[in-house]
């Protein structure tokens, strides 16, 4: 039920967003602070989202197979692989470790 | 006019890299599908975002935080941000599109990276509105059909973790983070907001690190000596689009 909300209030605000755009006047939006927030929203987000995601079990940090796989990840972007090879390459990369060492 | 030989090239162009587009953003959206699944989203809510969101790194924010064990309400913030994007996008698209009536709110639900990246820098504002929609158009129909091939795969997994699916998401982030860190600027933030992001785990509420993390991550973009508001203006935060698939990237 409370994923629903989060789905719910996610798309509403995100509608609103793209409507905002369409909608307010435009010095709102020109002005140069927006013009950085903006800029760096998606970059502190995403990193954040990539160590957390990588490095931790809910509340605990832990350094597991997802490591090795990210690693391989990274590697894949340097190269300029295609997005799906990239996912595709973290995932089989975490599933070999697990099966190589269980539990991790 | 619609037998004008010159229109008729580039309406073809137009048309082919919206559908290029379209083909690898759908690809793209069979991983969101199954990684919302294997996150613990059932079919509907996973097809809800798809359709409604419709704004794909927000829809990964959303997942990932909520997957991680996050508050959804926490989850519905990250996306919230990671969407703030698509306001500027709108902004520049208003005067391209001309925007009238009931048709600014169907319209404002396409606004995305790739919709927005077929549209601007077009020679003219019909070759720019023909981009506009038929990428937007294109790319809704392919995510969302993307998202449901997804989730109808993402059934037959009984162990995502043994397939190595918890590390899907984060790999999708660092692909969809790269092309953005472009100079030793954004490469000390990113640096910054994954640090405070893993030193804040233990101590914060699920989700909420990254949201702190954000904050810290923006205020150091603020301190003294970066290059200033314009560096990194409307026109860069266009061209660092979210890559949808390969076509993009290369």
């Amino acid at each position: 039920m409370m994923i629903w909300v989060g789905v719910l209030v996610g798309c509403v605000g995100c509608y609103l967003l793209k409507l905002a755009g369409v909608s307010v006047p435009e010095s709102v939006l020109q002005r140069p602070r927006v013009h950085r927030v903006s800029a760096l929203l998606p970059i502190v987000l995403l990193a954040a989202l990539v160590a957390v995601q990588t490095f931790s079990t809910g509340s605990a940090l832990v350094l597991d197979a997802r490591a090795a796989g990210l690693a391989v990840a990274g590697v894949a972007v340097w190269r300029r692989a295609p997005f799906l090879v990239v996912v595709g390459l973290a995932a089989l990369t975490t599933a070999l470790v697990r099966l190589a060492f269980p539990g991790t | 006019m619609g037998s004008d030989p010159a229109w008729r090239l580039t309406r073809s162009a137009v048309l082919r890299d919206a559908a290029g587009v379209a083909i690898a953003t759908g690809a793209y959206a069979i991983s969101f599908g199954a990684i919302a699944r294997a996150g613990g989203f059932d079919a509907w809510q996973t097809m809800a975002l798809s359709l409604l969101m419709f704004t794909g790194g927000s829809q990964f924010g959303l997942v990932g935080v909520v997957a991680a064990g996050g508050a959804p309400l926490a989850g519905a913030a990250t996306a919230i941000m990671l969407g703030a994007r698509n306001a500027l996008y709108g902004l520049r698209l208003t005067e391209l599109l001309q925007l009238r009536g009931w048709r600014r709110f169907a319209a404002a639900q396409l606004i995305i990276d790739e919709s927005t990246a077929m549209s601007i820098g077009r020679d003219s504002r019909r070759a720019a509105r023909l981009g506009f929609y038929a990428t937007g158009l294109g790319v809704f129909a392919l995510w969302n059909l993307g998202t449901l091939v997804g989730v109808v795969g993402a059934a037959w997994l009984s162990d995502p973790r043994a397939l190595g699916l918890d590390a899907a998401a984060p790999a999708a982030f660092l692909a969809l983070l790269a092309p953005r860190l472009r100079g030793r600027e954004a490469w000390a933030i990113a640096a910054v907001a994954a640090l405070v992001a893993v030193v804040a785990v233990p101590f914060v509420p699920i989700g909420f690190p990254v949201l702190i993390a954000a904050l810290v991550g923006i205020g150091a973009g603020f301190l003294p000596g970066h290059p200033g508001p314009d560096a990194t203006g409307v026109d860069e935060v266009v061209l660092e689009l979210d890559p949808p698939g390969e076509d993009e990237r290369r």
